[in-house]
């Protein structure tokens, strides 16, 4: 087996992995708190690639610059798509289920949104910086897949320091330990339930962003969050560190199959993951035992 | 605006097939309390069975039909096998899964065109309006049945008070076993009829969005109703139709529907009833029944 190619999609492999866990983070986050799957994520990660397509196409601005106009404008497309499809049903003590088909017919309508305004067109990136490959020793990196797997990790890193060491972080994790009972020690849920979908948003839109640079711009491009998903559930749902490690874990699987199998494969793959750790250990990597007391 | 028969007839016909689905997954939603978002898989497994059926073996329409429902149901078997002990959300997570890797496998499978799809032969039945009317028909009488049925009210138990219904000896996981089953067998005999009135199947028309619209047709009607479950598929059927005027808008507010149903009425139209006239009659027939008996 050749080593530097090994090493060379292994690395492919982490910076797609990482892309799928800013994504897989923001599923997570909701889940922990409201116990349901919001798969409006893609939709708001859609978004993120298109701000970040204007805001460097239209206004000319660096990457940077572009990434943080989405992180911003994903934030307040998260909380806006909570106050409206979410919260009304959190006030009734909904279902999740029809927290779901809440988030579905959201996704239905930002993507339709996009058609109608925008218009279905493929839109590619204005290039951003030189596409070249870095060489370390025989190794090959491209210089974007680089930039992917550092803006990522900083992110990631930014999202569990806020998480793990702040007092909002405490916040989250004590509602998502228990709702009630932290309410009832001055946490005001819906004060939390307002930060977890800015911050899930905000990841989204770094997310969309990197993927939007990476491949092209289309409405119907957050259907990649379905992986990132099967990263969460892999990981664990709910947990932080599960989803980013079951991500990452599923990019390096991917990259792996497409690069010695099949690339028709590749796709394929992760749903077939999904059933096999539902199967075998629904909980996933880290996340806390789900069965029900009755 | 030009209403042409052809017109009206093909968007009947959709919507009896949409219904068929919609008729399996209400009794394993509104009436189990099982939510799946992988029945566009099983739709697509019957679709591909009774095309194979009809254009490799030659065989006649209905037994196409027969075999499509009976393979997708066979699937179920063990898909349900494997699944159906999960809690919860991980079960409805599990059939996505199931619903994607279904058509992931018919798009890596060239022997059968792949993602380019599969042309029926043009010797085959093309499903009509008569064809999908009569499979509803036979469809709704067994389920109406089924649901009256002391198989029906264990259903509804369950859906009610899982623990409970468990306490009292039923055989929880053995009911939700059929429920899967019947469900898988409704949805692939749609795909049956969907694959003979197109002549042409592609996995790309198996979408996970075309397994949501089916549960959104059974909660748009209202759980546990099967008159609902009928006006729900027809009239969500027809409504992007009836939207059409709107353009490329017509989903955005098919999508804001969605929402507004969920927020605003969230037990459907028909919010758990049956349509009076269907128990009028009902009781008329049996009253009629016991008249001459």
């Amino acid at each position: 087996m050749n080593v530097t190619f090994f090493i060379q999609v292994l690395i492919n492999g982490i910076a797609i992995g990482s892309v799928y866990a800013l994504m897989a983070v923001g599923y997570s986050l909701v889940y922990s708190i409201m116990s349901f799957s919001n798969f409006a994520h893609g939709g708001v990660i859609m978004l993120g690639a298109y701000i970040g397509y204007y805001s460097g196409a239209l206004f000319g601005l660096p990457i940077w610059a572009a990434i943080l106009a989405a992180m911003l404008g994903c934030g307040l497309i998260a909380i806006t798509i909570e106050r409206a499809a979410y919260n009304p049903l959190r006030k009734r003590n909904a279902p999740p289920l029809y927290y779901i088909i809440s988030a579905m017919g959201t996704s239905i309508l930002l993507e339709n949104l996009i058609v109608a305004t925008i218009g279905p067109n493929f839109k590619t990136y204005p290039p951003l910086f030189t596409e070249r490959s870095i060489e370390i020793g025989k190794i090959a990196i491209g210089k974007l897949d680089l930039l992917m797997l550092v803006i990522s990790a900083v992110s990631l890193f930014l999202l569990v320091f806020l998480i793990d060491k702040t007092k909002i972080g405490m916040a989250i994790r004590a509602t998502a330990y228990n709702l009630r009972a932290s309410s009832l020690m001055g946490v005001n849920p819906d004060t939390v339930i307002f930060i977890v979908f800015g911050l899930g948003g905000a990841m989204a839109g770094v997310a969309g962003v990197l993927f939007g640079m990476r491949y092209v711009v289309y409405p119907q491009i957050g259907i990649i969050t379905n992986k990132a998903f099967v990263g969460a559930v892999f990981g664990g749902l709910g947990s932080l560190p599960g989803a980013i490690i079951g991500s990452v874990l599923l990019g390096i699987i991917e990259v792996m199959a497409s690069a010695y199998w099949s690339s028709n494969l590749q796709n394929l793959i992760a749903f077939v993951l999904l059933i096999f750790v539902l199967i075998v250990r629904p909980s996933g990597i880290m996340g806390v035992s789900t069965e029900d007391k009755a | 605006m030009n209403l042409s028969w052809y017109y009206i007839s093909g968007i009947l016909i959709f919507a009896g097939i949409n219904l068929m689905a919609v008729q399996g997954l209400s009794l394993l939603t509104g009436f189990t309390g099982l939510f799946s978002f992988g029945h566009a898989g099983f739709m697509s497994i019957g679709a591909y069975t009774a095309a194979i059926v009809t254009s490799w073996l030659g065989a006649p329409f209905y037994v196409s039909l027969l075999s499509a429902g009976l393979f997708a149901g066979l699937i179920s078997l063990i898909i349900g096998r494997l699944t159906l002990k999960l809690k919860g959300d991980y079960f409805v997570i599990a059939t996505l899964g199931f619903g994607e890797s279904v058509r992931l496998l018919f798009a890596f499978l060239e022997s059968i065109g792949g993602a380019r799809g599969f042309t029926i032969a043009t010797s085959a039945h093309h499903t009509s309006l008569f064809d999908v009317v009569l499979v509803n028909a036979i469809g709704l009488i067994v389920m109406v049945n089924l649901i009256h049925s002391k198989h029906g009210r264990n259903l509804k138990a369950i859906r009610e008070e899982e623990l409970a219904s468990r306490v009292i000896g039923i055989d929880v996981f053995k009911y939700k076993m059929s429920s899967f089953f019947i469900s898988a067998f409704y949805a692939g005999v749609a795909g049956g009829l969907f694959a003979h009135y197109l002549l042409f199947i592609q996995p790309a028309m198996f979408q996970l969005i075309k397994s949501t619209e089916l549960t959104i047709m059974v909660i748009f009607g209202g759980l546990g109703s099967i008159t609902g479950s009928v006006i729900g598929a027809i009239l969500l059927t027809a409504l992007p139709e009836m939207l059409r005027f709107l353009n490329v808008w017509r989903f955005v507010i098919y999508g804001i529907l969605v929402i507004l149903i969920m927020i605003l009425r969230p037990k459907g139209l028909m919010g758990g009833q049956e349509l009076r006239l269907i128990s009028w009659t009902r009781r008329l027939i049996s009253k009629r029944k016991g008249g001459q008996a």
